[in-house]
């Protein structure tokens, strides 16, 4: 294997790009905070589509939660869907355009509360769909509610003195819970907050992409990533929270593939 | 000309199929038809009952208070459905099981032992076409040709071969047929 | 606009295969294959289950290519209208008054993203569960809203077997037409009954590539070079914003009034009183006019066949020759409220109902005029 190596010059030279954002995002500023893990999810899966060569045929679904907003910034054809109803409208587009790629793009709140029943029942299906699944472990948007997916004891404004397990329930993993699923084909789950992190959540989701070319069923990437206004911490410091506490409940890795 | 029947009985003696039979056959002499049934979770051994209505005009209601005839096949259908018949109608019943005979002097009445008739023919399903083979000929509304054309309609295709053994039990019916009130 | 009479003017072209007794439920669901609908998504609810059982039966999908998808649930269901419709396809779902309350959400989404679809609620007397039988209690529901927001659906009430088939079409083209949803109104006692219907020809399902011509200017059919994104959304966060796209249904709303409204008129020219109703009640009345004009009382009908937009101006037109209307529904007295507003009092406005799965008679509709209008003059 041959190696090229780098120089500072090349960097520099002149009319040499290293770096180009995809032609899949547009130029809207995204409304997402500083620090928040969305912009790099939006960006892997619009690079995917891109490098895929399936931009004309990729048709996504934005939720309600802070990405109900994405199709400001992705530049596909995008429908909104009613709060947890994304697998449902995908599952209407798939239908009637099978040849279409169709992805969800949805927040814990919206996929692991609300849509329970799209999200089992998609999966359950087999759709031949790609969910992006954000878990944060909070409601963002609305201003930092507890989630099915907020840690036991960790604090949200209903959940003001941390979540009591024993009345509030447990922290859901969903992911886990549709990877029984037969009709789901591949389940991992991924984050975005370090470089390390970002390359493997591409191919991640560049396999659930290739899962839907190839007729496999229902892909989901489940991405923890953080909230450092819902949690209420600086972006560094939620990071750091993020690696000590979401991923010890949320190991990162396949859980099926 | 417009014929406003109600049949009823017991769930699984062929009450909706034998208004669908009827109102198939209707069609087939270019009549308007109309087939409202009492929907519901009704079980083998519950009641049933069907309003058909054949005319040669835009059926108005298909729901009705008063019928021109009442094909009767049980006594809580009797019960029900003596009083709902126009004075001068027709009332046919089938007096296997029944206790109360129908008292009214201003209708026509007439039995058909079909329940009887059907064990006679080994085939207890011929029940419902051995009360419309009565029925029929004591109201001669549509021709046996479209009567022939109805069953073909009505009955998929896997029991076509069923269409004489149903022909002959309309035959037996027509012979059996008893009129014990006349007007 | 009159309407025409059942049957008559179709009997010379209609091929004898296609004259079939039909449960308005099978009936509806055969028109949609032959609509050339491009998909179905339901949930089972008695009393319309025939129309997912039928479609399964059919296998449209070896007919036309139709998609027939059992959902999880009502929402679910409409939610996938709701894509499919977004895609620019036929898309439609059927319920019954339950299912179509969980639907609502999904519903007043398709209205706001200005999406056209079919979505059919077979009647059952309510609320809660209530009962299995039919009633007309979902009046107000399908034609004032239904869901939150001001929308509106195109709403049309069968009264025959006939017109559950020919509807399908009929709301398909309204839909795509002024790209909003479309409700056919119908109940229990018309979704069961079997009556002769003429079957429509089929019409061919678009392809992809008509979809993307036609539609392609808004539909979610993939980004193409040569045009901007599509994005299906009834979001607006900046009010200005949201207010003009409110404008701008309410103009929509207001050219469906101006051009789309349909109603039957029987016996009214001489009538001295009229009824109003509209699906099995108006089989009910025609019925009742009968008995009334054997009787020597001069009665007539209009029966809405758009129940959205309202036939208000026929009804409107009468108010000054007839002594008085009555409107007969299977509920409370929903519709009567807008006989009312088009009558706006210069003549008396009465209503007979019947509730909770009962079906009133010919008779007793005689009986309640003669009380309500009659007698108490």
């Amino acid at each position: 294997m041959s190696t090229t190596i780098i120089t500072p010059e090349d960097i520099i030279k002149k009319g040499k790009i290293v770096f180009k954002k995809t032609e899949n995002m547009t130029d809207n500023t995204l409304s997402y905070c500083p620090g928040c893990g969305h912009g790099v999810a939006h960006r892997l899966v619009m690079e995917v589509v891109e490098e895929m060569g399936i931009t004309e045929k990729t048709i996504g679904v934005a939720p309600v939660g802070c990405s109900v907003l994405a199709y400001d910034f992705m530049n596909v054809d995008m429908t909104q869907a009613a709060h947890g109803r994304a697998p449902a409208v995908a599952t209407g587009i798939k239908r009637v355009f099978p040849e279409k790629y169709v992805f969800t793009y949805q927040g814990d709140g919206d996929l692991a509360a609300i849509g329970t029943a799209e999200t089992i029942h998609a999966c359950n299906r087999g759709e031949n769909i790609v969910i992006i699944f954000i878990n944060n472990g909070i409601y963002g948007m609305t201003g930092g509610q507890m989630a099915p997916t907020t840690l036991d004891g960790m604090k949200s404004s209903t959940s003001p003195y941390g979540r009591a397990v024993e009345t509030m329930g447990y922290p859901l993993k969903i992911t886990e819970m549709v990877a029984a699923l037969p009709g789901v084909s591949y389940a991992t789950r991924q984050a975005v907050h370090q470089a390390k992190y970002v390359r493997k959540a591409k191919k991640a989701i560049q396999k659930a992409f290739e899962n839907q070319r190839d007729e496999k069923g229902t892909s989901i990437v489940e991405i923890v990533s953080n909230c450092n206004s819902g949690w209420k911490m600086s972006p560094e410091k939620a990071n750091e929270w993020l690696d000590e506490n979401m991923l010890t409940y949320f190991p990162l890795g396949d859980i099926k593939k | 000309m417009t014929e406003e029947i109600i049949i009823a009985g017991f769930g699984g003696q062929g009450v909706l199929s034998m208004g669908k039979i009827l109102a198939y056959s209707g069609i087939m002499q270019d009549q308007e038809v109309s087939w409202m049934p009492s929907y519901g979770p009704e079980m083998r051994g519950g009641t049933a009952n069907v309003a058909v209505i054949l005319s040669d005009e835009r059926i108005s209601s298909p729901i009705l208070n008063e019928y021109d005839t009442a094909i009767i096949l049980n006594q809580q259908s009797m019960d029900k459905f003596e009083s709902k018949v126009k004075p001068g109608g027709l009332l046919l019943y089938d007096p296997n099981g029944i206790i109360r005979h129908p008292k009214r002097k201003d209708i026509n009445i007439a039995t058909i032992e079909g329940a009887k008739e059907a064990s006679l023919l080994k085939n207890k399903r011929t029940f419902n076409m051995i009360v419309m083979g009565a029925y029929l000929k004591l109201h001669p509304l549509v021709k046996m040709e479209n009567v022939h054309r109805g069953l073909e309609k009505s009955l998929p295709k896997r029991h076509h071969h069923l269409i004489p053994l149903n022909e002959d039990a309309i035959q037996v019916g027509m012979q059996k047929v008893k009129k014990v009130n006349t007007l | 606009m009159k309407y025409f009479q059942k049957g008559t003017h179709k009997k010379s072209k209609t091929k004898m295969e296609d004259v079939k007794l039909m449960k308005g439920n099978e009936a509806l669901a055969e028109a949609a294959i032959r609509a050339g609908a491009d998909a179905y998504f339901g949930y089972p609810i008695t009393p319309q289950s025939e129309v997912i059982e039928y479609l399964m039966q059919e296998r449209p999908e070896d007919r036309t290519g139709m998609i027939v998808l059992q959902a999880e649930s009502e929402i679910a269901a409409i939610n996938m209208v709701y894509g499919a419709a977004g895609a620019g396809k036929k898309a439609m779902t059927s319920s019954s008054s339950p299912g179509i309350s969980l639907k609502q959400e999904g519903i007043s989404y398709l209205a706001g993203s200005e999406l056209p679809c079919l979505i059919v609620n077979v009647v059952r007397a309510g609320p809660g569960l209530g009962t299995i039988q039919p009633g007309q209690s979902d009046y107000f529901q399908a034609t004032k809203g239904g869901g939150h927001g001001d929308y509106r659906l195109i709403v049309l009430a069968p009264s025959t077997v006939q017109e559950m088939a020919d509807f399908v079409d009929l709301s398909f083209e309204l839909a795509f037409k002024y790209r909003n949803p479309a409700m056919i109104l119908s109940d229990g006692a018309i979704g069961q009954m079997m009556e002769k219907v003429y079957l429509p020809e089929q019409k061919k399902r678009l392809t992809n590539e008509e979809i993307i011509e036609k539609y392609g200017s808004w539909a979610t059919t993939g980004k193409t070079k040569n045009r901007e994104r599509n994005i299906i959304t009834s979001l607006a966060l900046k009010p200005e914003v949201m207010e003009k796209h409110n404008i701008h249904l309410q103009e929509k709303y207001k050219r469906i009034t101006e051009n789309e409204v349909r109603y039957e008129e029987l016996q009214c020219e001489d009538a001295d009183y009229i009824l109003v109703a509209y699906g099995s009640s108006a089989r009910i009345c025609q019925k009742t006019v009968q008995l009334g004009r054997e009787k020597g009382i001069k009665i007539g009908i209009i029966r809405p066949i758009t129940l959205w937009p309202y036939p208000s101006g026929i009804i409107a037109a009468y108010a000054d020759k007839v002594k008085g209307f009555l409107s007969v529904e299977m509920n409370a007295g929903q519709m009567v409220e807008d006989v009312r507003l088009a009558v706006n009092g210069k003549t008396p406005v009465e209503h007979f109902g019947k509730m909770g799965g009962i079906i009133p008679t010919p008779a007793e509709v005689l009986e309640a005029l003669e009380e309500k209008l009659i007698l108490n003059k």
